[in-house]
């Protein structure tokens, strides 16, 4: 008899520690989102004061009166390097993912002997500090006239931008079966039929991740956009950077232009979050 | 595979662009920097723009100056500063990436949200980051302002422009505190390689590690780099920068932890139940040793990032903001500003050999255990 309420006690106890656990699971769980989260508060609530009401002692108070017009303000400054950057994303995007694309079905469904080193010294490319190459790459754009010029940064970020779109599409299409392909070699197709009909219909996915990977890096990129670029050709970081950079600055204008820089990249994010960190995992090269 | 040669060759003409491209763009254009690096190039302001520059071979003159030159202090405690942040970035990121992983491992409710929050810091620009964080760390901002919310006295922590520092060595010491360095790493790898009975490995490592040993006692002492003592050490100015890396990079380490997490299987855990493993005796002894592939991976990619970090220094920190600087971005500004190629070439250089210390044993172990597999 007294053996019997042995174990309920212990599966008690357990349940007392599970929950204690589960207790503290939350509540860490809470403050690491308070980290993640307080800066986006303060962001919200400078760039919704106006310039007078930002004083040290209500730092941490939401605005008593919304000051929208920072909103209108900051897009007076940065709109057009917003749309620059829009451009320069988009463009240097699709080039460089179909670059990615074929190159990865290139080294992937047709392995010839060196194609290995030959794509470890493409990836080389992506870990090098840019700064090592930047004096020639500025030098090189002036040469082709394209200094100051969108296309100049375009180009940039497509050649730069090759190890990890070829990266992750090898990846993607090494999972695709070898088999399918020598199907297709047997009915007769060639390198360009099997890539037209049976490659690029499945690459949907991989594009998702390369196009969303690409898209934010090349937002969000500045070392070449300050190098590269003149007034009419800044992207939205380096105009962001001038924002912030002044001395007397009231800081609801750049809190606001912080918001609406972060705003593309951000959104993507939520709505594709999953690709997102696909590409995020594939960056460390064993995909 | 004769009908197959010709898809073979197209695969190869459709390389081909990339890999001019990447040949100009990366190993050329590194050939042109050390080049340049070896030249004088801008050293005088009237040739630096000119036309036709009058550019002479000076050898390894920049990189003298850059380490013991009088004018180029800046640059060494640059160098200490990038040091410093990578050691306190690349723990704080593991810290807390393996901590939320670990967290989001018991499967709590709402677990997409929480993953979602943690990570992205990440899908913003390092100059949105820095443009916040930079507000929050103004003296007047809102970080030293918090105790208040409790009922504390504000802070008065200079966190971007603070001029003091700890863990202050002499930089003439360098030479022989590298030979320290290098000589442990040297004993350490001597002794793990007799215990394995790996006899050529043991003697080579261990008469390394006594050559340095010989050379710091009776060389070195007298190597002098500077002529006056010149003190670097950890800034308490990048505080404030490492925080936000931290904030922006741990949800990354995060995601890599919690793949790797996941991807352990359900009866290795459940197996270690029932030898009777306590969850701390699981983790010690099943869970970590499985994810130290992962910590690894991590902490060469972090690595290499710290090592290149611009963008969030300058939008901090500013440009002149002597005390929170780093190489890179010095590299810019002496290149781009001051119109100094040869020396900011110098400066491009050194980085580029620091992050391939890193890389270069990276990608070669990727691909070896690659091709060990096909």
């Amino acid at each position: 008899m007294t053996a019997v309420p042995q174990p309920t006690a212990s599966v008690d106890s357990t349940r007392r520690a599970g929950f204690a656990g589960r207790a503290l699971t939350y509540f860490l769980l809470v403050v690491a989102a308070f980290f993640f989260l307080i800066p986006i508060y303060l962001v919200f609530a400078t760039a919704l004061k106006t310039p007078d009401s930002i004083v040290l002692a209500t730092a941490w108070h939401w605005p008593a009166q919304l000051n929208w017009a920072s909103f209108g303000e900051a897009w007076d400054k940065v709109g057009g390097n917003m749309l620059n950057s829009l451009f320069l994303a988009v463009t240097a995007t699709i080039l460089s993912a179909l670059l990615g694309s074929l190159n990865g079905y290139a080294l992937s469904k047709w392995r010839f002997r060196g194609a290995n080193t030959l794509f470890a010294l493409m990836l080389f490319g992506m870990f090098i500090p840019y700064q090592a190459i930047l004096i020639p790459l500025f030098q090189f754009i002036k040469a082709l006239g394209l200094y100051g010029s969108i296309w100049g940064l375009i180009l940039a970020h497509v050649v730069y931008g090759i190890p990890i779109t070829t990266l992750i599409f090898r990846n993607f299409y090494a999972d695709v079966p070898d088999a399918l392909v020598e199907a297709a070699t047997i009915d007769g197709a060639g390198f360009w039929e099997i890539y037209a009909r049976v490659i690029f219909p499945i690459s949907i996915p991989g594009f998702v991740v390369v196009i969303i990977w690409q898209f934010t890096q090349v937002w969000n990129e500045f070392l070449f956009a300050a190098t590269l670029t003149n007034t009419g050709s800044q992207p939205v970081t380096y105009a962001l950077s001038q924002l912030a950079g002044g001395q007397a600055v009231s800081w609801n204008l750049p809190m606001a232009g912080a918001i609406l820089a972060a705003l593309p990249t951000l959104l993507v994010y939520i709505v594709l979050g999953r690709y997102f960190v696909r590409g995020l995992l594939a960056g460390s090269v064993k995909g | 595979m004769k009908s197959l040669s010709k898809d073979r060759l197209w695969a190869i003409a459709v390389l081909t662009p990339s890999i001019i491209l990447i040949g100009i763009f990366v190993y050329y254009f590194i050939g042109r920097t050390i080049y340049v690096s070896l030249t004088d190039w801008g050293n005088d302001p009237a040739q630096a723009l000119a036309l036709n520059p009058i550019i002479r071979w000076v050898g390894l003159q920049n990189y003298s100056e850059l380490f013991s030159g009088f004018l180029q202090g800046r640059f060494r405690q640059e160098l200490v500063n990038t040091l410093f942040f990578t050691v306190f970035f690349i723990v704080g990121c593991l810290g807390v990436g393996l901590g939320l992983a670990l967290i989001l491992d018991r499967n709590p409710k709402g677990e997409g949200l929480w993953r979602t929050i943690f990570l992205f810091p990440m899908s913003l620009s390092f100059i949105v980051t820095g443009t916040i964080w930079r507000w929050m760390l103004q003296p007047q901002g809102g970080v030293n302002q918090a105790p208040t919310l409790f009922g504390g006295q504000p802070s008065t922590f200079a966190w971007l422009s603070s001029n003091d520092s700890v863990l202050k060595f002499d930089w003439n010491n360098l030479p022989l505190i590298t030979a320290a360095v290098v000589g442990a790493v040297l004993i350490v790898v001597a002794v793990r390689a007799a215990r394995e009975g790996q006899r050529t490995r043991t003697l080579v490592a261990a008469a390394c590690a006594a050559l340095l040993i010989l050379w710091a006692v009776f060389i070195g002492p007298r190597v002098k780099l500077l002529a006056a003592p010149e003190l670097h050490g950890f800034n308490f100015a990048m505080i404030g920068i490492i925080i936000a890396a931290v904030w922006q990079m741990s949800g990354y380490t995060m995601a890599l932890y919690l793949a790797g997490l996941r991807g352990i299987p359900e009866e290795l855990r459940e197996a270690a139940k029932v030898d009777g493993a306590r969850d701390a005796q699981m983790y010690r002894f099943v869970i970590f040793p499985l994810l130290s592939p992962i910590t690894l991976s991590a902490m060469i990619i972090l690595g290499h990032i710290s090592l290149k970090i611009f963008d969030l220094v300058y939008a901090m920190a500013g440009p002149d903001n002597i005390a929170a600087s780093v190489p890179a971005l010095n590299m810019y500004l002496t290149s781009f500003r001051q119109n100094q190629f040869a020396l900011g070439a110098a400066i491009g250089t050194i980085l580029l050999i620091l992050v391939a210390f890193v890389i270069v044993p990276y990608l070669a172990n990727q691909f070896k255990t690659e091709e060990g597999h096909s």
